[in-house]
């Protein structure tokens, strides 16, 4: 295995131009991700963290959006500069995502069947027996019974499962990064659980990189090996999973760890983030 | 889906009911004499007055008007006041040239209306999709008689032949010119009276498009890899076709009423035409079943549509 | 997490009608349809009132002249002259108030029906609301201008019957809209809190609902017109509009009808004007559609 990370970001920056007003989405991002290795990215809503996981492949909409700066380098190649065929392979077939609503993600009027074999059959070429294929694949994400239910319409499922397609659908193409953009918040707390432990083994059996999003400290540990904490478009601190939840050094983050929940604690009270305390970064 | 079905023609059969009472309304409620004569026209004696009053039972009350008028309408016995012609008869014969100018015309503007669609929201905000645009509402704007005057202005002046339903004379021909004749007879009006409606259906499908192009499972197959032509007319394009369904209920009735004065110029010989001759001659019968007829295969053709929702959207077919 | 580092490119107008109006404003294409309107209502105007006036200009419409009859556009008669000699501009001019009027009275006839049927069936809901659609379903079946043709020659072609009759059958699409947007803003959080802090019914319709609702309406409203006039055009072609000698776009095209092979301005140009009329407020309602669409709507 190489020693170069598969994923390097400089310096990243993300603009949102709107009719009246220009938005900082992405101020300054830089990190990498290596080979086979989990990274969380934690934040709150409207820190940047959705637009830098879709930023990764070009897919944010290019206006508003506007790239205005860094460099996203995947296994040395620069993706900024590929162009649309490579990215094209680029996507799906070496970075795939999940995303946050499985309900809506799904084309309503195709089959699971039709919308997993799509996939295969554009980043797979080789594969002969592609419906058997995504009997595998489904097998592989837990769906019981997978033969019958690649036939079903995505709105016959229940959340749980089509997350669990979507899942598969990203996988079948083999990619060597899986984005995860807050793959459970949709979810019941149970089905969350089953999710997350689904993404545990299925990363050790395949061993791709995954960079997982979400807002939620609490899914974090025990599955990432290092995290990075967002805040107002940057980057405020990043390292080791147990480092940064035992001592955090930004202001921000020690406030977001303070947060969860814990049990047994006497608080009546949820705690909360008190930005004004912590500034502008 | 059986269930579905069920469901639909139960409602279908409230609103034909709505539909046989407004229909009836709108004749008798008008004020003014029910008598096609003028009221104090000396020739028409008091007993002329009082049979007609009887045939049509004037002087009953009105629910019970309603009643008789309609058990008459469906048992053939309504007869028109121009030809005594049993109104059903007079209405039947009109039926197939109607619904082949009227079908024609659906077809042409969901057909183009779907590709001018398409093809704004591919380009949408660039120039190409301006311009189409405004010749949307071009088209809308255009008043139909207008449109057909001009239009019939130049084909008499390249000699060729606009009125009825066949060329006097065809008949003699061989049965391909005999076709070709009929299909141009119908084709040509029915592309005039489309015009409004290619243009509203594009409006629609494009809208539609652009919606579509913004839910999350675009989002997911451009995430996949998928190049813009397959995102668009794979993925995206079946998701909008909702609209072409929804143009069938909305333009069979503008198609219809349009087709009064298509009909009144190209002479064609459809119900638009008969129902502008008993506007004339004030033929109430006639004009009670035409609109009940025409507001009932508006009818018929919205349950046909709502029959292909299922077949279009998964979702509605298994409920 | 929003900081700005740019200066705003301009203040953004802090109400939703402010920033409509921006948007609207931006529109070149609305823009000019919306001068377009205004000076046809000027038109309009400034020549119903020379006429009330007495005051003939360029040219009596009434006025007719045998010899001068048929005669194709010259130095006199811009627009030629029609079959009794009488000018046509000056007919087109004299005309151009009935289509306007009809045009606008007739959508407020509509309008008025449409908002409060589609209100109340969208804020009662259930039962109410299933009765008041299915007759609105019914109505929406009967082919409209067929319908306009035999109320209007039953009735007497009026100008009064015209524009009541066209209001009365154009009602249902409106209604439809203003139920589906009761439907869905009585669902709204801030409904909720009304109703909670005790407020009733017709309070919640005109101070919450109807505002919040008011923008498709006046949409609707400025798509109507459009439609009325090209329905007045066709029963003024088919001999059922306002009657002669009064000029209206439509019946100086039906007059034309005899001569079509000779005098094609009797057609080309009141149709001309017709179109243009009716383009204008096209345009301008789809501007303004455009204008009013929230952020989640946006096209």
């Amino acid at each position: 295995m190489n020693n170069e990370p598969i994923l390097q970001v400089r310096d990243l920056r993300v603009d949102f131009v709107l009719e009246d007003r220009t938005i900082e989405a992405v101020r300054s991002a830089s990190f990498n991700v290596d080979e086979g290795e989990t990274v969380a990215i934690v934040g709150e809503s409207g820190s940047g963290k959705s637009v830098t996981a879709l930023a990764l492949t070009r897919l944010l909409p290019v206006p508003p959006a506007q790239l205005k700066g860094g460099e996203i380098l995947f296994r040395g190649e620069n993706v900024m500069a590929m162009d649309s065929a490579r990215l094209r392979r680029l996507r799906g077939g070496q970075i795939a995502y999940i995303f946050q609503e499985p309900s809506t993600s799904l084309n309503p009027v195709f089959t699971v069947r039709s919308q997993i074999a799509e996939a295969i059959r554009l980043h797979r070429p080789e594969v002969t027996k592609v419906d058997d294929e995504v009997v595998r694949w489904l097998d592989a994400v837990g769906i019981y019974d997978a033969a019958k239910r690649m036939n079903d319409y995505p709105h016959q499922l229940s959340g749980g499962m089509q997350q669990r397609v979507m899942i598969a659908m990203a996988l079948a193409c083999q990619p060597d990064v899986l984005v995860a953009d807050e793959p459970t918040t949709a979810l019941d707390v149970t089905i969350q659980a089953q999710i997350m432990d689904l993404l545990g083994s299925l990363k050790d059996k395949f061993g791709m990189a995954v960079i997982l999003i979400t807002h939620n400290f609490g899914i974090v540990s025990g599955f990432a090996a290092r995290v990075l904490v967002m805040y107002r478009g940057r980057i405020v601190e990043q390292g080791p999973t147990a480092e940064v939840l035992r001592h955090p050094q930004h202001a921000y983050t020690r406030a977001l760890i303070d947060c969860i929940p814990r049990l047994g604690s006497r608080e009546r009270r949820l705690r909360t983030i008190d930005h004004a305390a912590i500034g502008d970064v | 889906m059986a269930v579905f079905l069920i469901r639909r023609l139960l409602v279908s059969c409230v609103l034909l009911f709505f539909i046989s009472v407004i229909s009836f309304f709108i004749i008798t409620l008008t004020p003014g004499s029910p008598y096609p004569w003028g009221e104090l026209n000396p020739k028409i004696s008091e007993e002329v007055k009082r049979v007609f009053r009887e045939k049509f039972h004037l002087d009953r009350p009105l629910p019970e008007q309603y009643a008789l008028i309609m058990r008459d309408l469906f048992t053939g016995r309504l007869r028109s006041i121009k030809d005594e012609r049993p109104v059903l008869e007079k209405i039947a014969e009109r039926l197939p040239a109607t619904l082949a100018l009227n079908l024609g015309a659906l077809a042409l503007s969901l057909s183009f209306g779907l590709m001018l669609g398409i093809y704004g929201a591919r380009h949408a905000g660039r120039p190409p999709d301006m311009i189409t645009s405004v010749l949307a509402f071009v088209f809308i704007a255009l008043p139909g008689f207008w449109v057909s005057y001009l239009v019939a202005i130049g084909l008499v002046q390249a000699a060729v032949p606009i009125l009825g339903t066949h060329t006097i004379g065809v008949t003699f021909s061989n049965g391909a010119e005999v076709f070709l004749d009929r299909w141009w007879h119908v084709m040509m009006p029915a592309s005039i009276l489309a015009i409004g409606g290619i243009a509203v259906q594009s409006r629609f499908i494009r809208a539609s498009m652009i919606e579509t192009l913004r839910e999350d499972y675009i989002r997911t197959a451009r995430a996949k890899g998928l190049d813009e032509n397959t995102v668009f007319y794979h993925h995206a394009l079946r998701n909008s076709i909702r609209p072409l369904i929804t143009g069938i209920g909305m333009l069979l009735p503008a198609l219809i009423g349009g087709a009064v004065i298509i009909e009144n110029i190209f002479a064609y010989p459809g119900m638009g035409r008969l129902g502008y001759e008993a506007v004339l001659e004030r033929d109430y019968p006639t004009l009670v079943a035409l609109n009940f007829v025409t507001a009932a295969l508006v009818l018929l053709g919205n349950l046909l549509a709502d029959l292909l929702y299922a077949v279009v959207d998964p979702r509605v077919r298994l409920e | 997490m929003i900081t700005t580092t740019t200066e705003p490119l301009a203040l953004a107008p802090a109400t939703p009608s402010g920033r409509a109006w921006r948007r609207f404003r931006a529109n070149r294409i609305g823009v000019a349809a919306l001068v377009l309107v205004i000076l046809l209502a000027l038109v309009a105007l400034v020549f119903f009132v020379l006429d009330r006036l007495g005051i003939p200009f360029p040219m009596d419409p009434d006025m007719t002249n045998l010899e001068r009859k048929l005669l194709p556009p010259n130095s006199i008669n811009w627009l030629g002259t029609d079959n009794l000699g009488r000018d046509v501009l000056s007919r087109l001019l004299n005309g151009a108030y009935i289509s306007l009027t009809v045009g606008f009275i007739a959508v407020f006839v509509s309008l008025s029906i449409g908002v409060t049927v589609g209100a109340i069936a969208g804020y009662f809901g259930k039962w109410v609301d299933n009765l008041i659609m299915r007759v609105v379903d019914a109505i929406m079946c009967f082919p409209t201008f067929f319908l306009i043709l035999t109320a209007v020659a039953l009735l007497g072609p009026s100008i009064i019957n015209i524009i009541v009759v066209i209001g009365l059958v154009s009602w249902t699409g409106t209604a439809r809209l203003v139920r589906a947007e009761f439907l869905t803003l009585r669902e709204a959080p801030y409904v909720q809190a009304a109703r909670a802090l005790g407020q009733r019914g017709p309070k919640i319709i005109f101070r919450h609902l109807l505002p919040n609702a008011a923008a498709p309406i006046l949409v609707t409203a400025v798509l109507g017109v459009p439609e009325a006039i090209l329905a007045e055009a066709g029963l003024s072609f088919l001999g059922f509009g306002v009657q002669p000698p009064q000029a209206t776009w439509g019946n100086i095209i039906a007059d034309g009808k005899t001569y079509i092979l000779d005098a094609w301005w009797l057609i080309l140009f009141p149709g001309l004007a017709i179109l243009v009329a009716a383009l204008s407020f096209y345009l301008t309602g789809d501007a303004l559609r455009q204008a009013v669409e929230t952020r989640s709507e946006r096209q």
